[in-house]
């Protein structure tokens, strides 16, 4: 095989807003035959989609390349002039989105937008770009091929929309394709589809490929070779088997780490007269007008009840729209749930947070997946985690001082933290915060909305061995809702899975070993990449099964 | 991206971490003279204000009358002077009036929502549809022209906006999780808005504030040019351009240095507002 693109000693820097100038790649040289899927993997802030970026000879404003060469097919793109550039772009390499519904313009129709390109270049007749087209979509297995170009971007699905904007990158036959996080924003179930389509595509046409992503697991499925990236520097590179069985580099052995979270702790089995500490009994909310039996005209949760006992966790998991953060809205209040009873040990909960006492109020804490909108950007740490203290305890001067330190101790942040402002911590230091708020409270119960969802793997990772050392020095009990059922079975012995609104089956350590019975948990199980190769290719699931749940 | 940063320029250590334009700074200084100046008028001023000093009206700029003198042949100069209290202290203390309420009233809105929200903003929008300056005129006719009502009046016109303003904001900054945990915590409105909203809109407001105060200003000046503003023998800008507007054909000094006076502190505000110092997020070099 012949080599497609050499990357030497590439560099870029970036300028911050005080004018200080930072090196975000550094020294990155690696090649890539015809035919070959690369994977940059690495977490956010790695570098991973600049090198991207400026494989099309595009950098974003603000970075600026300053040595090293990017050679395509023969041809070094930085020594080209703009105009140049762009003719390459579309015809030789292609680009897809991390977000397709961003990416489409919602008031053309689909088949316009996938052959502008090649109206653009004018690279072949429209006409013959159509059937191409119609014939990339049949290729993808997206839905009826023949019509489905004529519809507009919100009329199709978002793994639809995704396949979509592969074709559109794949019409004007390029040699590379670029392609940026594009499964990182669908359910898993439709993930599998989208991998599985462009697999196909990408190994029929002998097209090489750069695939951009932090999930080692989908990574193993698609590349034959894998660039692991920190501070913008290659910590290793090899065959994506040879990576996945033989880490060498201590990061990389992290990483893998990161991805294969312990099981969850098995509390001995508590005595079974005591009362749960969360009961949620048939539980109707939803959003709209309130009809004659006090309904909502738009249900989110269609009669849910689950239990919660003392010091356990549950887990709740399911697909965007099942309507798990919305089970944690209604728990805590802020939607009030329009039929049903919460009780929190034992006693019930008003079903509006205005009306409860402040002693529930309290006890149950909510911790949301953002800790960038969660946390006041214009408040020291010091302030948050003093206000619950003060609000609360009515601690005060010295007491509520060394209390805070105390939280910082418990949550693993140094000290000195606590005079900065949440704009000047990383995600993870963030993420923590918003815990320790949350324990400020001496809460017994904590609902944790998919707190580990915007953090990077090896940082996520370290938050759910807090969560687990914090449950063992506190005897809290977690409410713990999450897409990413690894991360939900590190921490909950029992999890609850939910599919539109409803609870589909509660999976208990003690009936059928934890594993599903359902047909849909079963899918959405199995729908989890694991971290091997060849997974995908040996997936057998029912086409019928998948087309009844995944519709989306 | 905190490891090894490498920095190829000197670092320059910004011990505020702002960074601070210079027409901002100019207009900020201009500014600041006129408030000076309004302070310290009676000692600054070579003539008292209502003095006649010479029996020739209208005259050109001279070494003694710097400015000349106006339609009764008092210094101009002084009369600017003194103007600037009235001018720069009424708008001051009106935009302080209006804003203080409009941005209260605005994120109690926000906050509150509902039957509150709807009935305030309907009255409120209710001013807002009645022009600004026949509105100032009915008030003033009505009730008699004095500081307290001139402020008032002009506080209560320019109110519905401010509130407009410091509304849509602080609806944004009221859907953030954060303003969701503090009330999850059942803290009450007073915290919720001066504790939670307030310095998330705080930047936007002081923006908003410098431009009604230049509407205020020019508010003001208008309804002394109509009579309705300060009373003679004292006068605010707008009424020295209108007691002098008959030198304008003798080409008399009288009539411009007012409005440029005028003019100097309304776009020095705008360029304040719109220069003002940014706060510069990359704080890694002095950390």
């Amino acid at each position: 095989m012949s080599r497609l693109v050499e990357v030497r000693d590439l560099r870029i820097q970036a300028r911050t807003d005080a004018g200080r100038i930072v090196e975000i790649i550094r020294g990155v040289s690696f090649d890539i035959d015809e035919g070959e899927i690369v994977a940059l993997i690495g977490e956010s802030g790695s570098g991973k989609t600049t090198i991207a970026l400026d494989l099309m000879g595009y950098t974003r404003p603000g970075c600026r390349v300053t040595g090293g060469t990017v050679t395509l097919d023969g041809v070094e793109m930085g020594a080209l002039s703009e105009g140049e550039r762009a003719r390459m772009r579309g015809s030789l390499v292609s680009y897809v989105p991390q977000s397709a519904a961003a990416a489409f313009n919602p008031a053309h129709t689909i088949m316009d937008q996938v052959v502008e390109v090649v109206r653009i270049h004018g690279s072949m007749p429209v006409a013959e770009a159509r059937t191409k087209a119609v014939g990339l979509f049949r290729a993808l297995a997206l839905p009826n091929p023949e019509t489905i170009g004529e519809r507009y971007p919100h009329q199709v699905s978002g793994g639809q929309l995704q396949r979509l904007s592969a074709a559109m990158a794949l019409i004007g036959d390029p040699k590379l394709v670029i392609f940026d996080e594009p499964t990182t924003a669908l359910d898993v179930t439709t993930q599998v589809e989208v991998l599985r389509a462009f697999k196909a595509v990408m190994r029929k046409g002998g097209i090489a490929g750069v695939y951009v992503s932090h999930d080692l697991a989908v990574v193993a499925q698609i590349a034959d070779r894998i660039i692991v990236l920190r501070h913008g520097e290659i910590q290793e590179a090899g065959r994506t088997a040879d990576i996945l069985e033989r880490p060498q580099h201590p990061y990389t052995r992290q990483l893998l780490a990161a991805f294969r979270p312990g099981a969850a702790p098995r509390p001995a089995r508590l005595d079974q007269d005591e009362a749960p500490l969360l009961v949620v009994r048939d539980v109707v909310a939803g959003y709209g007008k309130r009809d004659a039996n006090g309904l909502p005209a738009l249900r989110i949760l269609k009669g849910v009840s689950l239990e919660l006992a003392r010091g356990r966790n549950l887990g709740i998991v399911g697909e965007s729209g099942c309507g798990k953060s919305t089970l944690a809205r209604v728990i805590a209040g802020i939607l009030p749930a329009a039929k049903g009873e919460i009780l929190l040990e034992g006693r019930p909960l008003a079903p509006d947070f205005r009306q409860r006492r402040p002693e529930d109020l309290r006890d149950l804490q909510i911790v949301f997946q953002s800790a960038d909108t969660a946390l006041n950007p214009h408040q020291s740490i010091g302030e948050i985690l003093g206000r619950p203290l003060a609000f609360y305890h009515g601690l005060g001067g010295r007491t509520r001082e060394a209390r805070i330190d105390q939280l910082l101790d418990m949550v693993r942040l140094p000290r000195p933290l606590r005079h900065r402002r949440p704009g000047e911590l990383s995600g993870g230091q963030k993420q923590r915060i918003n815990l320790a708020r949350a324990l400020a409270a001496d809460a017994k119960l904590i609902l944790c909305d998919e707190i580990t969802s915007a953090l990077d793997t090896v940082v996520a990772a370290a938050i759910i061995d807090l969560l687990k050392e914090l449950q063992r020095e506190l005897s809290l009990s977690y409410l713990f809702i999450s897409h990413d059922i690894e991360t939900v079975r590190a921490i909950c012995d029992e999890v609850v899975v939910m599919y539109k609104g409803e609870k589909v089956e509660q999976l208990r350590p003690d009936v059928n070993d934890g594993r599903p019975t359902q047909p849909y948990s079963r899918l959405l199980f199995s729908s989890v990449p694991q971290l091997r190769t060849g997974w995908l290719d040996g997936l057998a699931q029912d086409p019928e099964l998948t087309r009844a749940f995944a519709q989306r | 991206m905190s490891v090894s940063l490498s920095s190829t320029r000197p670092v320059r250590r910004w011990r505020l971490g702002y960074r601070i334009s210079p027409v901002g700074a100019v207009a900020f200084l201009v500014i600041l003279a006129w408030a000076v100046v309004a302070v310290t008028a009676p000692l600054i001023a070579p003539h008292p204000v209502g003095e006649i000093v010479d029996f020739d009206f209208f005259q050109p700029m001279s070494a003694a009358y710097p400015m000349g003198t106006d339609y009764l042949g008092r210094d101009v100069l002084s009369r600017i002077l003194f103007g600037a209290r009235y001018t720069v202290g009424i708008s001051l203390a009106s935009v302080a009036l209006a804003c203080l309420t409009g941005v209260t009233l605005g994120m109690a809105a926000a906050v509150i929502g509902g039957a509150f929200e709807a009935a305030l903003s309907r009255f409120l929008d209710a001013l807002i549809s009645i022009p600004s300056k026949i509105m100032a005129l009915v008030l003033v006719a009505a009730i008699g022209s004095s500081m307290p009502v001139l402020i008032l009046t002009l506080a209560v016109i320019y109110t519905p906006g401010s509130y407009r303003f410091a509304r849509a904001l602080a609806v944004n900054v009221n859907a953030m999780d954060y303003v969701t945990v503090a009330r999850v915590r059942g803290e009450r409105l007073g915290y919720l808005i001066r504790a939670e909203i307030l310095p998330g809109i705080v930047g936007p407001v002081l923006a908003d504030l410098g431009l009604r105060f230049v509407f205020i200003v020019l508010l003001l000046s208008s309804m002394s040019f109509l009579g309705l503003g300060v009373q003679p023998p004292n006068a605010d800008w707008g009424a020295l351009v209108k007691e002098n507007i008959g030198g304008l054909s003798l080409a008399a000094p009288a009539v411009i240095f007012p409005s440029l006076a005028i003019a100097s502190l309304t776009i020095s505000v705008n360029l304040l507002i719109d220069n003002l110092p940014q706060k510069i997020r990359d704080r890694s070099a002095d950390a």
